[in-house]
């Protein structure tokens, strides 16, 4: 059986290219960086390489990257870090009420230490409105945390608005940007984008998991949260994981041309939109204008975990916009404003540069027998 | 200093003339749970198991083991020396140091089961008893509520110094009560059920019942891991993962909606009951409590128990939720079961169902099913997994 992996977003798998330079680095490039030896010096080497890679796909300079273990370490040192970093200077944090956890339950616990969190609630198409920032951006914010694109529904934000309303406020606050869901699949810019901090992940660009990235503008100063021997700059101290940071470093150069591949991607997604609105009972949660790598739906009644359980025995694996039964349905969904039978059958299709128009076939033919087949319960 | 265990055993010594089939099978079981510990010597001798590790195998991982075994009704952790008065306080000195220097009063008991021994038992306890007076400045003695009690058993072939014996897990030996299946699903009452019954000797096989695509693989996996933390307590068993969509679907398409779950659970014992007979069981095992939910009122359960001819023992019939719940702490399964995975009793819930059905109409109702025949193809199509305890 073929398998069909449309879960993307969840992770995705290891390219050919990040596999070899791990196992090349594992096992001939396992020095220490930080020794004086030949052989330190070439896992410096490799280090340097990546952090290149990934500088170039950012349009930032190789001092502005520091390696993480992934996403939501970069979004804590970043949050924390600029939090601590501004404590003086003002108290307010404005958020969304959608962004991951990894940021949600860090702004949740700068709350408990006195910071006033001001969470947007999106429309429902799962957009923060720019006026939005505009009127929570105070002159005494001092860090401003939006994602680029929603891991969900893949709808893109307004950071441009979020980066206008700071200079009008005149605010001292930092804009952090969770590019996780973006990050080798829109050009990202983030001098730009007058992004301080962006968050990016390996693992969701065919690396291994275990390793990310934090963008920090050079000039912007945050406090690190962990201390040690210096490594990166003091921001992330520990002899660093070099073949995981080489492997992103591969995985990075794999990377097709974003423009390029983002057009075969609206082919897919738009391919999947038309044949699936043919079928009664499904509706689309991922607004129109969403980053086509991910298509949020709901399927006519099927609880979400019950139709994920049809596809994934059918080797078709997909993710529920709602994780698990009953009070764990998706915040996002919510906040959206979807009724209740809406978000216990939402499924999330994510896609990467490896899927094809003919698994999106068999994908739709699959979901058509499982409506056909599967006992729709209440919710 | 050479440190030993000491297994006082439970019920089993009211037994008559099988006592030593009884405890034949308790030293086998305990010589299966502790032996991939390392080397331990594990004999009886005056109704009492000695285990001494051979070499260096560790003591505590045993006594966390031996907690866990039923039949066992306490047990100590004590300090071998030879039979010889000096040998035996310096023992206690050096053994029990630690709580000895942590509590104001204490005094010694003695059982002197060796005759022979020159002094009889109260001597030993005043002349150890005056030894650690001599020896601990912090002490007194108070033989009617003593902080600590130190113990002096004078046997056969050793002395033995220790403190309070420790509770085991009581019952009887696991293997000496038959064998019987209990149907798990992934709650916290089933669980507790093949626990309590295990620890009344019976031997454990499960069955477990599985609606791909309505429940996961996961579901699966928990039932097998709360397995594994009963077998902590029961040993190995293998559990039967039967399929059960089929018949689930064939129920719901065919039978009245306020009967589903009293005909699905009829479904469920006759499923188990062919597995466990061919497994030599000799009755079912169910975590049903009365009252607890629509399919365990009175009338449901008559019902239910209409479709096994085995036995059904229910031990959780006339317990609280509470009280389950505080014995699945125990147990260590309460974590593990409230993991969100959807099992198969809540899919295809009626959303009224009819709490005192009556056999008659449910009789009827199945007349429109193959009973025999989707009870054959589940049972054929059954999944076989060996559980082996956790540690």
């Amino acid at each position: 059986m073929a398998e069909i992996y449309f879960d993307n977003s969840s992770t995705t798998r290891v390219c050919r290219e990040a596999a070899e330079k791990v196992m090349e680095v594992m096992t001939e490039e396992y020095g220490n960086p930080s020794s004086l030896h030949t052989k330190g010096f070439r896992a410096e080497q490799e280090m340097s390489a990546a952090r290149e890679s990934v500088a170039q796909a950012l349009g930032a300079e190789p001092g502005e990257i520091t390696f993480t273990s992934g996403g939501t370490e970069s979004n804590n040192i970043a949050l924390f870090g600029a939090a601590r970093a501004r404590r003086k200077r003002g108290r307010r944090i404005v958020t969304t009420a959608i962004e991951h956890p990894s940021v949600l339950n860090t702004v949740a616990r700068l709350e408990q230490e006195g910071f006033e969190v001001i969470r947007l609630q999106p429309d429902c198409a799962g957009k923060i409105a720019p006026e939005q920032f505009r009127e929570a951006v105070t002159p005494d914010t001092i860090l401003v945390s939006v994602m680029r694109v929603n891991n969900e529904v893949g709808s893109i934000q307004p950071v441009e608005a979020a980066a206008d309303a700071i200079e009008a406020a005149k605010a001292p606050a930092l804009l952090h940007v969770d590019a996780v869901q973006a990050f080798g699949k829109l050009r990202l810019r983030p001098r730009r984008m007058r992004a301080d901090l962006m968050s990016v992940s390996g693992h969701k660009i065919h690396a291994p998991k275990g390793v990310g990235a934090l963008y920090i503008r050079s000039g912007v100063h945050i406090e690190p949260l962990t201390y040690g021997g210096g490594q990166e700059r003091d921001m992330r101290p520990g002899t660093e994981s070099v073949p995981l940071i080489a492997g992103l470093g591969a995985a990075v150069r794999a990377l097709p041309e974003p423009e390029a591949e983002l057009a075969r991607m609206r082919e897919l997604n738009g391919f999947l939109r038309r044949e699936l609105s043919k079928i009664p009972g499904v509706c689309f949660n991922s607004p129109d204008d969403a980053l086509p790598y991910i298509l949020n739906l709901s399927a006519g009644g099927v609880r979400a975990e019950t139709m994920l359980h049809f596809l994934s025995e059918k080797g078709i694996y997909v993710s529920s916009g709602s994780a698990c039964s009953k009070g764990r349905e998706s915040y996002v969904l919510r906040a959206m404003g979807l009724p209740k039978d809406r978000i216990g059958s939402a499924l999330r299709l994510s896609f990467s540069r490896f899927n094809t128009k003919e698994e999106a076939e068999t994908f739709v033919r699959a979901l058509k027998n499982g409506l056909a087949s599967l006992v729709k319960r209440p919710f | 200093m050479k440190e030993v265990i000491l297994v006082k055993l439970g019920e089993v010594v009211l037994k008559g003339l099988n006592r030593h089939a009884f405890e034949e099978i308790l030293r086998k079981n305990i010589r299966r749970r502790i032996g991939r510990l390392g080397g331990f010597d594990v004999r009886e001798a005056q109704s009492t198991i000695y285990i001494s590790p051979q070499g260096g195998a560790d003591l505590d991982d045993a006594a966390e083991r031996i907690s866990k075994i039923f039949g066992i009704a306490a047990y100590s952790r004590a300090c071998e020396v030879e039979k010889d008065l000096s040998a035996i306080c310096a023992g206690a000195e050096d053994y029990l140091r630690k709580p000895l220097s942590t509590v104001s009063t204490f005094k010694v008991e003695c059982k002197r089961s060796d005759k022979k021994f020159p002094l009889k038992s109260p001597e030993i306890c005043a002349q150890v008893g005056q030894y650690l007076l001599d020896h601990f400045p912090n002490l007194r003695v108070d033989v009617n509520h003593p902080d600590y009690t130190v113990r002096v058993e004078v046997r056969d072939f050793a002395a033995y110094v220790h403190g309070d014996a420790l509770r085991g897990a009581g019952g009887i030996p696991v293997g000496t009560g038959g064998k019987a299946a209990v149907l798990i699903s992934g709650g916290i009452d089933s669980p507790v059920a093949a626990w309590m019954m295990a620890r009344r000797g019976v031997e454990l096989t499960a069955v477990h019942f599985a609606s791909p695509p309505y429940t996961s693989e996961r579901a699966e996996q928990k039932a097998a891991d709360l397995l594994r933390k009963v077998g902590e307590y029961a040993g190995r068993m293998t559990m039967f993962t039967v399929p059960f969509t089929r018949i689930q679907e064939e129920i719901r398409a065919k039978c009245p909606e306020e009967y589903f779950t009293v005909i699905m659970r009829r479904f469920m014992m006759r499923a188990a009951e062919k597995i466990a007979r061919g497994e030599g069981c000799g009755a079912l095992i169910t975590g049903e409590s009365l009252g607890q939910v629509a399919s365990q009122t009175l009338q449901a359960i008559v019902c239910t128990d209409k479709a096994a001819s085995m036995p059904v023992f229910r031990p959780l019939i006339g317990m609280d939720k509470v009280d389950i719940i505080a014995l699945a702490r125990r147990i260590g399964t309460y974590d593990l079961s409230i993991l969100p995975y959807e099992d198969c009793c809540t899919v295809f819930t009626p959303k009224h169902p009819r709490t005192r059905p009556l056999p008659k109409f449910i009789e009827k109702a199945e007349e429109a099913l193959d009973t025999d025949g989707l009870v054959e193809d589940c049972v054929s199509r059954v999944k076989v997994t060996k559980i082996e305890p956790n540690r």
